[in-house]
């Protein structure tokens, strides 16, 4: 019996901690997995969309349905859409790019800002399928990290990647971005991008976990920055949480699963969260949901200036 | 209480330093290879309407829309390792030149600019400047081949054909020279050339294009009292009469 209360652990809720078992169900792992296959149904097909238009010639009512690459690129030759970091870079070598260009940057913007600056990362930049893989890997053959590095450093990078603009004259980081070179080398023809992508994977897997995305990488950084505010979030309910873990051990940023401010927020706020949904299907309890941040209470907040009160006195 | 501070404020120094060494290490590394991409080799032949390099360079965001417009697959982007500034749109005159389209589809596409929009008249364009290897140029060796000067899409003015005498027979040789005012960088006839390795080559002007310099004066070309009587034409020149210059020296100033 006193056997049997130390194995049950339970939460700060009071219920008995349970671990994520995957379900036996072909169409309950499919729910397991429902986020991750609609972002490689996103992310390829976004590239699909890319190569079909330049290679094949796809259509639609005699327009090209999407030209160029994920750096610039025109929807239906109507909308044109721009990465605003690299339009940053170029405005920061002193040119001023064409008005097509920054109303691009500036739709895409918009977009990032309001979903997540992130769910760029994990929803459409191709290289999330390389980490991933590595990530995944790494959980399975358990390799533990070589050195630390904190994941600030990718502020850093962004810093200098917006420095080495203004002083070498060229957009520091699109001349020497993986990501930019697997897109781009994937539509346009095959050199030796794949060296970089090989390189950001072998680091990923041996040395550092999430070393790329969640260390170094400056766009990510940049779109954590823009995403700060962004509506979409995802929706923590409290009550049901048992802190088992679970959700920490899949996340690719673990620092935004910090549940005391989760708890505080009502959501998890941090904008270095990709809104990859991983910890949505993984969560043994259901606490965790995408939700839109105005529509998230934020439960906590009485007890919080109680706190700081008591702390203050 | 007043040594823990301390130690800690020099920890904090420390690691502050540490970061901006780290910093400052990555950011030299990053700015070499950025140099060392941007100065990759001179030789890439840009679509029409491009900036000079450094402009182009700092503009281009790789993105392939120029690529997507072209009808005939002449452009490419600059894949990692290809030696080009990796990205950027290029084409090698030899394999698919380019065909010179009146509406210069690949020009508007451009977001930012670094094919610049101003560029209306294919004609106007220089993606580079053809250059004969006259010692392996057919036509220079006296044969007759003349076949750039005959697929040039500006014909007659880009390239024209001189008559040289030869010294082993009385029949001319027909050789092509290139004008450098009207020669847009196309390679039409560089992709046409028949020689195993073309005789005619299409390169950045840069490379090849030389400079007089102001002080030079070619004083027949001066309009001034003293040339008229050589741009009137040389018959018109008495060469029994003692020259002006002449006088002035034998004589002394009046």
């Amino acid at each position: 019996m006193k056997q049997a209360s130390k194995s049950v652990k339970t939460g700060p809720n009071g219920r008995p901690v349970r671990p994520f078992v995957m379900p036996e169900s072909f169409a309950g792992k499919l729910q397991v997995w429902r986020f991750l296959l609609l972002r490689r149904a996103v992310q390829l097909g976004v590239l699909l969309l890319f190569i079909g238009t330049v290679r094949w010639g796809w259509e639609a009512a005699g327009r090209p349905v999407l030209t160029g690459n994920l750096s610039s690129s025109e929807l239906f030759g109507l909308i044109p859409m721009a990465d605003p970091f690299a339009v940053l870079q170029i405005m920061l070598t002193g040119h001023w790019p064409l008005q097509e260009v920054l109303l691009g940057a500036a739709i895409i913007l918009t977009l990032y800002a309001l979903l997540g600056g992130r769910v760029w990362c994990a929803w459409v930049c191709p290289i999330n399928m390389v980490t991933d893989l590595a990530a995944w890997l790494r959980r399975r053959l358990g390799i533990s990290d070589l050195f630390r590095l904190s994941r600030n450093t990718r502020y850093t990078v962004l810093a200098l990647a917006l420095i080495l603009s203004v002083l070498t004259g060229v957009a520091a980081f699109e001349w020497i971005s993986p990501i930019s070179m697997l897109h781009r080398e994937l539509i346009f023809g095959i050199g030796l991008g794949w060296t970089a992508v090989l390189g950001v994977f072998l680091f990923d897997l041996f040395i550092l976990r999430n070393g790329w995305c969640g260390h170094l990488c400056p766009l990510g950084a940049f779109y954590a920055l823009v995403g700060k505010l962004a509506l979409l979030r995802i929706r923590f309910d409290t009550p049901t949480c048992t802190h088992c873990g679970e959700c920490a051990k899949v996340c690719p940023e673990p620092q935004v699963l910090n549940l005391k401010e989760a708890a505080t927020a009502g959501m998890i706020a941090s904008g270095e969260c990709t809104n990859c949904g991983r910890c949505i299907s993984i969560c043994p309890e259901d606490t965790l949901h995408f939700d839109l941040r105005r529509f998230i209470e934020t439960p906590q907040k009485p007890d919080t200036t109680q706190s700081n009160q008591r702390r203050a006195a | 209480m007043g040594r823990k501070t301390s130690i800690s404020r020099r920890n904090f120094f420390a690691s502050v330093c540490q970061g901006t060494a780290l910093a400052a290490t990555g950011g030299l590394v990053w700015s070499y290879l950025l140099t060392q991409q941007a100065r990759a080799t001179p030789f890439a032949i840009r679509p029409p309407g491009a900036l000079a390099d450094a402009d182009f360079n700092a503009r281009c965001i790789k993105c392939g829309q120029c690529v997507d417009a072209c009808p005939y697959d002449t452009l490419k982007l600059a894949t990692a390792g290809s030696g080009i500034p990796i990205g950027t749109p290029y084409f090698i005159p030899r394999e698919t030149p380019c065909y010179m389209c009146e509406d210069i589809p690949c020009v508007p596409v451009c977001p930012t600019g670094a094919l610049d929009h101003v560029l209306e008249n294919i004609d106007d364009s220089r993606m580079g400047l053809a250059v004969i290897d006259i010692e392996n140029c057919l036509s220079w060796q006296g044969l007759r081949c003349e076949i750039c000067f005959r697929e040039c899409p500006v014909q007659g003015t880009a390239i024209t054909i001189e008559h040289h005498p030869r010294k082993i027979s009385k029949h001319a040789m027909f050789v092509p020279l290139v004008h450098s005012d009207a020669c847009t960088g196309c390679g039409i006839c560089e992709k046409a050339c028949p020689t195993q390795k073309a005789a005619i080559r299409v390169l950045q002007p840069e490379l090849v294009q030389g400079q007089i310099g102001d002080h030079y004066r070619l004083g027949w070309t001066i309009d001034s009292p003293i040339t008229q009587e050589f741009k009137a034409g040389g018959a018109a020149i008495d060469a029994s009469a003692p020259a002006t210059g002449m006088d002035y020296l034998n004589e002394g100033p009046p």
